[in-house]
């Protein structure tokens, strides 16, 4: 039943090694795990404010893991009103901005309708009907694992 | 090897406090955010929890999360409870060997 | 990753009114082909995920608890469930199903694969970890 997401599961970042900064203080390699969707629970908001103070300071984020409703920080579909922040875009511009690796579980992406190219065809769900937002991408749990393997640190926020 | 427990639930409305506060050992930390500030409040009835643990267990709560919820004046949060901002929290997961959320 | 790590998955809440107890479990599978050293602990709510006789049919959503009996098969042994929070819910290990694993160091024996521990000693297991999932 789970198949698809081992062999999904595969791509492996190479380690880095721990190092330290001009001012002595020892950079941390960070996981995120984020399990709450934006607009309704803190955690994504907490989550990226967090991502931010850790990456001023010098941290590594070795990736973002987003899994339960968390997955639907990663549609490009959103329109939050104009006075509001717009949790999604805070997240792809961070990722440009750092090279975040932002992952979307596909098996909860998928049970939410978050596709990308590759899931919207292989599901005949109709040209154009990717919704992944930029700098996210989709993959399995094994990401998860690997994230908690690959850093010093995972941090998880949810509900 | 310390732990930094994080709670984000006010302990009126869940147990995640008191749980985290009865798994803490000596030279850990709490951290309260979201909706976990309401516990760092003084005068409350689980204020005395806080108390007890004194000493042993560090405890801290995310200022921006105090401010947005009103709380962030002066003389609200009990004594032995510190507050930091984001780069305190980072700095919090950075130097305790584990995170371990309390959701 | 030659590194291997000691993950633990906390389970605090009670199965079926929220996805988390099922979706932790998911991890657990895919964790398993991953070599890491894995336990499960079961504290709070989290001690019903396990309670015996689940029967999910009028609900119309998968009673995932037989796949707590599959463990075993993927070198989940270490099930912990908190002693304190059996009793603060009535509960004793009788109430919980039996979960169980061969262990092939020892002749491929049936062993019980949940270990009732007290909150203390749970503490010191926790501090024992690399990675605490919790959902």
């Amino acid at each position: 039943m789970l198949g698809h997401e081992l062999a999904r599961s595969s791509r492996v970042r190479p380690a880095l090694r721990k190092c330290r900064s001009s001012r002595g203080s020892t950079k941390v390699k960070l996981s995120i795990l984020v399990n709450e969707g934006p607009y309704t629970h803190q955690a994504s908001d907490s989550a990226y404010q967090f991502t931010k103070a850790a990456l001023e300071k010098g941290h590594e984020i070795f990736r973002v893991f987003f899994y339960h409703d968390g997955v639907n920080n990663g549609t490009r579909l959103t329109v939050p009103p104009q006075d509001d922040r717009n949790v999604q875009k805070n997240w792809s511009e961070l990722a440009e901005k750092h090279k975040l690796d932002l992952v979307v579980c596909i098996a909860a992406a998928q049970r939410r309708g978050i596709l990308d190219e590759g899931e919207a065809k292989r599901h005949n769900k109709g040209e154009g009907s990717a919704n992944i937002a930029p700098g996210f991408r989709i993959s399995g749990l094994g990401q998860l694992i690997e994230a908690g393997i690959e850093a010093d640190r995972l941090v998880v926020f949810g509900d | 090897m310390t732990t930094l427990h994080m709670v984000n639930k006010s302990p009126f409305e869940k147990n995640a406090m008191q749980s985290a506060l009865g798994h803490a050992l000596k030279g850990d930390a709490v951290l309260l955010f979201e909706d976990g500030v309401y516990g760092a409040l003084k005068g409350t009835t689980v204020a005395s929890e806080l108390g007890r643990i004194a000493g042993e267990v560090k405890v801290y709560v995310l200022g921006p999360d105090l401010t947005a919820r009103g709380l962030g004046g002066d003389g609200r949060i009990a004594d032995s409870v510190t507050v930091v901002d984001y780069n305190g929290f980072v700095d919090l997961v950075t130097t305790h060997q584990r995170t371990q959320a309390w959701l | 990753m030659s590194n291997i790590k000691k993950f633990l998955y906390l389970n605090r809440k009670a199965p079926y009114g929220s996805i988390y107890a099922l979706e932790s479990l998911e991890v657990v599978l895919i964790g398993a082909a991953f070599d890491q050293q894995v336990s499960l602990a079961f504290i709070d709510d989290g001690v019903f995920q396990l309670a015996k006789g689940q029967d999910t049919k009028s609900l119309g959503v998968k009673n995932f608890s037989p796949t707590f009996r599959a463990l075993g098969d993927y070198g989940v042994t270490k099930l912990y469930v908190e002693q304190e929070s059996l009793s603060e819910r009535g509960l004793t290990a009788a109430d919980l199903m039996p979960i169980t694993y061969e262990d092939e160091n020892d002749g491929f024996a049936e062993k019980p694969s949940i270990n009732v521990v007290s909150r203390s000693e749970l503490a010191g297991i926790m501090r024992e970890q690399d990675v605490i999932l919790s959902f």
